[in-house]
């Protein structure tokens, strides 16, 4: 029996990173960091991904579309695994991930949350959402007001900029 | 998971199991409670903001419905969980089947729900379960937003106008006697709480009132007295008002079972 050339971990981690997120396009899976691990078991690729919102409805078209690339390149056996801890943060995205976000309008979260637990530690401070300064990713002025704190997605806040007056998306720490 | 099958046999499966009906059904009915504003808010940002507030119920309830049905063991799904209760099974608080009322009045439900969902799931993170501390961690951080909006909302109106102070005051007398349930040890806490998988109802209830009333004063707002408080939903005993949510909320899978797209 023939035994099948299992493709490099390396090469699967380039393919994934061309799976664009479905609902911000312009950055990848990988950017966004919620890939956790990519392993063999035995000839089944199991890939760890994790959830960014709870009831992030993106969840499930992300696991058909890591899928569909993992197959189109030649990997039959394809095993997706859920994990929840520990929980995805925004310090995740990739720098990269970050200028692709600026680029396409969205400003990039500004206060980290990782291991230190900024935003936690903000809501117990009842320091309020005022308390964060974030630039426009157009004109780059930190003269802004927030809108509303959901945009058009969970992960996003509404914020308009006072300088050149152009509304725009806020990709919010977590 | 040697750790968590392990536990399994250390805690009452059946406590357990009511326990995570009880998170689960929380953020469920709460959840649809907000589904029903949307479309109807009084502005696009707030309509924006329920719906994806609703978002994080529902999909916390996944989490917790499921372990739910992974703890009893009978291959009950999430779904099936959720739609093919009777409401005499559901063990959500009172406070979240209370009907929405005007804006005001859900503003005010939620807030006095997140402070205490905050709370809850802040000594839930170091639960010795860690299937809940892994639940409980991811779903902080989404709550953390939904009670820094909740609460900035509560302080805007009742700090407001004469109209939008007098709506919330009575909002808050409304909603307040549905409050003290959240501090009520059912049997099953008290089992969980010894086990140190789930802190006591009744210590969460001193940060809860700090937090409501620096909330409440700096929204001009009286709080109510203490005096009768309701309960029984932990229990299994709800108002009228959770069968109509049921009625509309799984009309789907009882008139057509198994449907699915």
């Amino acid at each position: 029996m023939a035994t099948a050339i299992r493709p490099s971990i390396a090469d699967v981690w380039h393919w994934l990173s061309q799976v664009p997120d479905p609902e911000i396009p312009v950055i990848s899976v990988t950017d966004l960091g919620i890939v956790r691990n990519v392993d063999w078991d035995g000839e089944t690729l199991v890939v760890t991904v994790t959830p960014t919102y709870s009831g992030c409805p993106a969840t499930a078209v992300i696991n058909l579309d890591i899928e569909r690339r993992l197959k189109e390149n030649g990997i039959e056996s394809v095993r997706l695994e859920r994990q929840l801890s520990p929980a995805w943060t925004t310090d995740w995205i990739s720098a990269e991930g970050r200028e692709k976000l600026e680029s396409y309008g969205i400003a990039a979260p500004v206060d980290g949350t990782g291991a230190e637990g900024r935003l936690l530690k903000r809501i117990e401070g009842l320091e309020g959402g005022a308390a964060l300064t974030v630039s426009c990713p157009r004109c780059g002025s930190a003269r802004t007001d927030k809108v509303s704190q959901f945009g058009s997605t969970p992960c996003k806040a509404s914020y308009r900029c006072r300088d050149c007056l152009e509304p725009f998306d806020y990709f919010k720490c977590i | 998971m040697v750790q968590a099958t392990a536990m399994q046999a250390v805690v009452d499966r059946a406590a357990l199991f009511d326990f995570l009906l009880g998170m689960g059904d929380n953020t469920l009915i709460l959840g649809h409670r907000l589904s029903e504003w949307c479309g109807h808010a009084p502005a696009l940002e707030e309509d924006i903001a329920l719906a994806n507030t609703a978002l994080d119920l529902i999909g916390q309830t996944q989490l917790w419905l499921g372990l739910a049905g992974e703890v009893e063991g009978k291959g009950r799904s999430a779904d099936d969980l959720a739609y093919l209760r009777d409401a005499r099974d559901f063990r959500n608080l009172l406070l979240t089947e209370r009907p929405n009322g005007d804006y005001g009045g859900t503003l005010m439900r939620q807030f006095l729900f997140d402070a205490w969902h905050y709370l809850a799931l802040k000594g839930l993170r170091s639960s010795c379960e860690p299937r809940i501390a892994a639940i409980a961690e991811k779903a902080s951080k989404e709550v953390a937003y939904h009670l820094e909006r909740s609460r900035d909302l509560v302080i805007r109106l009742g700090d407001g106008t004469a109209e939008s102070h007098a709506r919330m005051q009575e909002a808050l007398v409304d909603i307040w006697p549905y409050t003290g349930e959240m501090f009520v040890s059912a049997a099953h806490d008290l089992v969980l709480a010894a086990a140190g998988v789930a802190p006591e109802p009744e210590s969460l209830k001193a940060e809860w009132h700090a937090l409501a009333a620096e909330t409440l004063r700096a929204a001009t707002l009286e709080k109510p007295e203490d005096r009768y408080m309701h309960k029984g939903g932990k229990r299994g005993l709800h108002t009228e008002h959770l069968g109509y949510v049921l009625a509309e909320m799984q009309f789907l899978q009882r008139a057509y079972p198994g449907a699915s797209w």
